[in-house]
């Protein structure tokens, strides 16, 4: 579904703090997979996540999506892809703060401009889902922490995606809720979506329903294969 | 194009949630903006109306005041004049008037002392205006009491007072027979305040008024449409005096507005990464930031312009009347009534809402064009 | 209900009110129709050529008599126009 090839990329190109996140990066990513990118930090999994979901451009390199080339899209194209095909669960939830949980579900929504009513009761169809029916009108940094998750998860799937992209979606969850969050996971690869994380915790990385797990170091892939070292 | 406007109602929707965010600041914005936007506001909207009343009403002056000039300054014109004038052709009728200024120690005011052309009272007796008879405490039958300049006392009776819905020219007037004006004034009967003409043809009063200064080389003819550039440009001036102060106001304002958006902070950069994250357009950003200008400023300018209206057209208490009205103790009571101009509310509109709106948006540019991939460091 | 509809049911108010005004002026305007009449033909009786309403000084009180030495002339030909109500004290001579 989505494949890389040869991508780079590189930071600040020409200053004095120039900075190569990516080398020779490829990659590809099968419809209906779960696949988990792990390393220890400044390897290169954020950035990774970060140009497979359309958020930054390669500096060189080639990503398509079912074929169709993504890395040269302007911008305007990109956002249609990105809000059409991804949902992104950031690492720091990212909830705008100030606004109430039903707000920041919708928000993803707005330019696709649905009818109102409908786009409602997708949104309270998904808190429904995620048991957070109670927290609809509740200001988001009152949340805790799993909520703050769920929420976000709600955000990410509102426009129906086909991509879910969460980037150390564990990261700020105990084991009980992260273990609730891989079950999540699971269900959407039922429903049919294709799954990318980061991730260095066991939890994920050594879930059953791992596909491809790619371990990264300095920017580059080192090695690639199922989880408990299948290939 | 259904889905055009859904899409402008939603950005509506989270412009305003984004406002509800800060309430104490956007609202302390909101007034503030508000009560320039009144102020403003009510200087157009009295100056205005002054200046519609004037042209109104002194249309009804005289076609020609013919004026006395000696070493440059207004000075008593000969009767004899009236004779040298003779039948002049296009001249209807001319009659000499008589008025002069009065300083009343008493109330501290300056009066008007005249004698009118017609109905005058008899000796003895005086008709003023209603702000003199306010001012004086004076009622109809009532002793008005004057000392000349020779220092003799001159004791009037009122027998009228004009009426108080034509104070807006009348307020400070003094109405006398001829004989007291001459006597109190010293003034002898050779002589008048100046001359008033009627022109039979308007298109010939500068024509009329030629002859006069060839005639009368002392002389000095003020045209009727003299008198009315005057009050136009009397309105325009007091306005601008007003109004460069007030400006200044709406600067400060307009600077702090900018550095408030320039200054933006990482919650709201971190917001637009967020957005631009999930798929908004550098597009919808920015026209989220032009509607946070834009809702403010339209409430604030819709508002503020009613309370002006309100301010200046019903309320008996002008804020600013002493700056209007200067020193004067005799000031006229009246209520103004709108002239209203279109051209210069949409030029109000222009100069509040347009500023504010740019200032708001302007510096947050830069930050709505970044990549979206920032937000996930 | 909706942000934005209670928004647009509040500018919509406003701009009701706004209009209003238009309306409101022209009838103010007719209703002192009478009145500025009767004023104006005072002016024609008593052949006035000032408004009353700077009763300060001399020359802010005829302005459009006022003669050339009339404090802020700026030119030898224009008419007197004042801005000494708004910014100066008036001369120590009035205050007797």
């Amino acid at each position: 579904m989505i494949e890389l090839h040869q991508v780079n990329r590189i930071f600040n190109q020409g200053r004095p703090n120039e900075f190569q996140g990516l080398y020779d990066i490829d990659l590809d990513i099968p419809r209906g997979t779960i696949t988990c990118l792990q390393g220890p930090s400044g390897s290169g999994k954020t950035t990774l996540l970060s140009l497979v979901g359309c958020l930054a451009r390669p500096t060189s390199g080639r990503i398509t999506l079912d074929g169709d080339l993504l890395s040269d899209l302007p911008e305007r194209f990109l956002a249609q892809v990105r809000r059409s095909t991804f949902g992104f669960v950031f690492q720091r939830f990212n909830l705008i703060r100030g606004l109430t949980v039903l707000e920041n579900i919708l928000l993803p929504a707005y330019p696709l401009a649905p009818e109102y009513r409908a786009l409602r009761t997708r949104g309270q169809e998904l808190l429904a889902r995620f048991r957070l029916e109670d927290r609809e009108r509740l200001a988001v940094e009152h949340l805790s922490g799993g909520e703050a998750q769920r929420v976000a998860i709600c955000r990410a799937l509102i426009n129906d995606p086909e991509v879910l992209i969460a980037d150390e979606p564990t990261a700020n969850l105990d084991s009980t809720l992260s273990r609730e969050l891989m079950a999540i996971v699971r269900q959407l690869k039922e429903e049919g979506r294709t799954l990318v994380m980061a991730s260095h915790d066991p939890i994920v990385c050594k879930d059953a329903a791992i596909d491809h797990l790619v371990t990264m170091r300095d920017g580059r892939i080192i090695s690639r294969g199922g989880p408990h070292g299948r290939p | 194009m259904n889905r055009f406007f859904r899409r402008q109602r939603y950005l509506v929707d989270h412009t305003l949630s984004s406002l509800r965010r800060h309430p104490g600041r956007n609202l302390a914005l909101l007034i503030v903006y508000t009560l320039l936007i009144f102020l403003l506001a009510s200087v157009l909207l009295f100056a205005g109306s002054l200046k519609r009343e004037a042209a109104l009403l002194l249309r009804n002056s005289p076609e020609i005041i013919l004026q006395r000039q000696v070493a440059g300054r207004h000075s008593l014109i000969p009767a004899a004049y009236l004779q040298s004038i003779g039948r002049l052709r296009g001249v209807r009728k001319k009659q000499g008037r008589l008025w002069g200024y009065f300083y009343d120690p008493v109330v501290r005011a300056n009066y008007t002392i005249m004698v009118p052309a017609r109905d005058r009272p008899a000796p003895g007796s005086v008709v003023i205006g209603a702000g003199l008879a306010r001012e004086r405490r004076l009622g109809r039958g009532e002793y008005f009491t004057l000392r000349s300049a020779a220092g003799k006392v001159f004791s009037f009776q009122v027998r009228d007072i004009l009426n108080p819905e034509s104070e807006l020219v009348s307020s400070d007037l003094v109405l006398v027979a001829e004989e007291d004006f001459r006597a109190f004034f010293a003034i002898g009967p050779e002589w008048y305040t100046d001359i008033s003409l009627q022109v039979a043809n308007p298109r010939e009063v500068v024509k009329v008024a030629e002859k006069l200064t060839e005639l009368l080389p002392d002389t000095r003819p003020i045209l009727r449409e003299e008198i009315l550039r005057t009050y136009d440009a009397v309105f325009s001036w007091r306005q601008s005096v007003v109004l460069v102060l007030l400006v200044g106001s709406v600067l400060a304002f307009l600077i702090f507005a900018w550095d408030r958006a320039a200054g933006l902070s990482g919650e709201e950069k971190q917001e637009i990464g967020i957005l631009k994250a999930v798929g908004w357009e550098t597009g919808d950003i920015l026209r989220m930031k032009f509607l946070e200008g834009g809702i403010v400023s339209l409430v604030a300018f819709l508002a503020g312009y009613l309370l002006a209206y309100l301010h200046v057209f019903y309320s008996p208490v002008m804020l600013f009347a002493p700056v209007l009205k200067g020193w004067a103790i005799l000031y006229p009571a009246f209520r103004p009534v709108p002239a209203l101009d279109g051209l210069q509310v949409a030029t109000l509109f222009f100069f509040t809402v347009f500023p504010y709106t740019l200032a708001t948006i302007i510096p947050i540019w830069r930050v709505a064009i970044m990549d979206p991939d920032m937000v996930m460091r | 209900m909706r942000s934005s509809s209670r928004f647009f049911l509040l500018v919509g108010f406003l701009l009701l009110l706004f209009g209003l005004t238009w309306l409101d002026g022209r009838r103010l305007n007719s209703r002192a129709g009478e009145a500025r009449n009767r004023t104006g033909d005072l002016v024609r009786n008593l052949e006035l050529t000032d408004l009353a309403l700077f009763t300060e000084a001399r020359y802010t009180r005829h302005p459009s008599q006022a003669d050339l030495h009339s404090a802020f002339q700026d030119h030898p030909m224009a008419l007197e126009h004042f801005p000494s109500g708004s910014l100066m004290a008036p001369p120590s001579s009035l205050e007797r």
